[in-house]
């Protein structure tokens, strides 16, 4: 959703923010105590916290139907292998794909990366292609392609950004050319909070006739997110940042260019058959599924979508674009301060830098006051150069975010700024 | 506004001078010793040039940028070889990493270390341990490779 759009749903569906205290009661980690202090938690775009019914969803998968997928006939595999496959079915819904077999699961969406780059990309990339990326990206999506490059003898062409943290668009018309044969962008931006016009992207790169792969690691917590209405080939996100367990995410593939592709990794349960002389690859998604899967964290990830569809959408947008608003206005009253990231699509992230004071100081202070935020280059060490800054420090919101968390980082930087007076 | 004991052991009035203002900024161009390292996860960065009078160190240039403990370590450094030999720094900077390493100090090392047992307190904050180190590193590799090169 682009930030109108938000404001537009501010206007006609105001959320209720009375639920906020509620919804928070469902995360049992925002009622601890840090170093004395209520924890306040705004490191969202590192990972999420998980509610209740997630942490529940592991306990009851390991007590009492633990057992492995896609192959026994007895009752627990039965159980865990529909439970497994529901949550395929929840992730293609969140994606609106077309169908389950689009949906790959990983890791997380560096391994989603680093599965297309290995398969689709060294099946189509050769000498003297080039990859399109931009200058906002996760390391995430920078190393994978480089080696991809280096492998190839490819190139890897990076869309240049403005000071605000906007993709120059133009550049990018420019790059594309007969070379291209990949462009992987990400969606919404980790370290600065751009979101970027996937649609417009797509629809230039497919004039071409080249793939787009969409990082959307920070997106999907955040925007609503319809794969087939970006046209994008290739999308990818992590459990972990959508209130899911640790080691779980997916793939979403065109079926199409999915089924061209060789698998990813070999072992069991990518494969039909198997003799010393011949393997037959199994079917869509299971191809790129080798070994025994993230069970658990699958399952988890099912009732994190569960919960997070339930809280609808459009409200957690527009109250998250409401905090936004209100952390860069409170934010900018301090002088020495500087907001790394002030694009006119932006969704969740406040970065900035404040004068002779290293970001790890500002993060220690902040941390003894109980305020858990990210310091350092965020993996995006070519938008700290960019930027010309060694390190930000980082508040990044989730629905669970009150005014109230934002007064609590104000009421730190002042005291950071005292300590550096 | 009343301070956790903690952070006030972090952020010791003798730190917070150093990072102010740092001692011994000038680059030495003709130095015996020079030596650099960075830290890319936080963005620390140090360079440091020593010049050599007969056996012992007779100037110390030290340049830095980053976080207030790796700053202060940086110039408590150099104030803290000026005057000694090569062998007594070496021993010095494996008596500041044994500190950080959270080795049990003698008297002889608390002694040694002086001034610099200001960062005794960092090992409280296990993260912030190698911006404290990070110069002492600098000042290792650069002995060693004055040495290989003697």
């Amino acid at each position: 959703m682009t930030n109108s759009a938000a404001s537009k749903s501010v206007a006609e569906r105001p959320p209720l923010i009375q639920d906020i205290a509620r919804i928070r009661e469902d995360f049992p980690i925002l009622k601890q105590t840090v170093h004395g202090k209520p924890l306040v938690y705004l490191d969202n775009a590192a990972t999420t916290q998980k509610p209740q019914v997630v942490i529940d969803t592991l306990v009851r998968y390991y007590t009492t139907e633990n057992s492995n997928v896609h192959r026994g006939v007895h009752y627990l595999s039965e159980q865990a292998t529909q439970d497994y496959e529901s949550a395929r079915t929840k992730i293609r819904r969140l994606l609106n794909a077309s169908d389950d077999c689009e949906i790959i699961f990983t890791r997380g969406a560096t391994e989603g990366i680093n599965l297309v780059a290995h398969s689709y990309g060294r099946q189509h990339i050769g000498e003297g292609d080039e990859i399109i990326i931009s200058a906002m990206e996760h390391h995430s999506n920078i190393v994978p392609w480089q080696i991809l490059c280096q492998e190839k003898g490819a190139r890897l062409r990076v869309i240049p950004i403005n000071d605000d943290g906007e993709l120059l668009m133009d550049d990018y018309a420019k790059l594309l050319g007969h070379r291209t044969k990949l462009v992987s962008i990400v969606h919404l931006s980790n370290s600065l909070g751009t979101i970027n016009p996937i649609e417009q992207i797509v629809e230039m790169a497919h004039s071409y006739g080249v793939p787009v792969l969409v990082d959307g690691a920070q997106a999907v917590p955040h925007l609503p997110v319809d794969v087939r209405r970006l046209g994008c080939d290739f999308y990818v996100f992590s459990g972990h940042k959508l209130f899911g367990p640790t080691g779980i995410g997916a793939v979403y593939g065109r079926a199409e260019l999915l089924d061209s592709m060789p698998p990813y990794q070999g072992g069991g349960d990518m494969i039909k058959s198997v003799t010393f002389e011949k393997t037959l690859y199994n079917s869509l998604p299971y191809k790129f599924e080798a070994g025994t899967p993230n069970i658990a964290g699958a399952i988890g990830l099912g009732a994190a979508i569960d919960y997070f569809t339930a809280l609808e959408l459009d409200k957690i947008c527009a109250y998250e674009h409401e905090l936004l608003k209100y952390g860069t206005k409170r934010l900018s009253t301090i002088g020495s301060l500087r907001l790394i990231g002030t694009a006119r699509e932006k969704a969740g992230i406040l970065s900035f830098v404040i004068e002779g004071i290293h970001a790890h100081d500002i993060g220690t202070i902040l941390d003894s006051e109980g305020i858990a935020i990210r310091t350092g280059h965020h993996c995006t060490q070519p938008v700290m150069d960019r930027f010309g800054v060694p390190a930000t420090a980082r508040a990044s919101l989730a629905f669970y975010n009150t005014k109230a968390d934002i007064d609590a980082l104000v009421k730190g930087l002042d005291r950071v700024l005292e300590i550096f007076s | 506004m009343v301070r956790s004991d903690k952070l006030d052991d972090l952020y010791q009035e003798l730190i917070l001078d150093h990072y102010k203002n740092p001692r011994n900024r000038h680059y030495i161009e003709e130095a015996d010793i020079k030596a650099e390292a960075d830290n890319p996860f936080c963005g620390d960065e140090i360079a440091l040039q020593l010049k050599l009078a007969n056996s012992h160190v007779g100037e110390v240039g030290y340049q830095g940028k980053g976080c207030s403990i790796c700053r202060a370590s940086g110039s408590m450094l150099s104030e803290a070889v000026v005057g000694r030999t090569l062998e007594e720094i070496e021993e010095l900077a494996a008596t500041f990493k044994g500190m950080m390493r959270g080795r049990e100090l003698s008297k002889i090392d608390t002694e040694t270390l002086g001034e610099l047992k200001v960062f005794l307190d960092i090992l409280k904050y296990p993260i912030r341990i190698k911006c404290a180190l990070l110069a002492w590193v600098a000042l290792e590799e650069g002995i060693q490779k004055f040495r290989s090169r003697a």
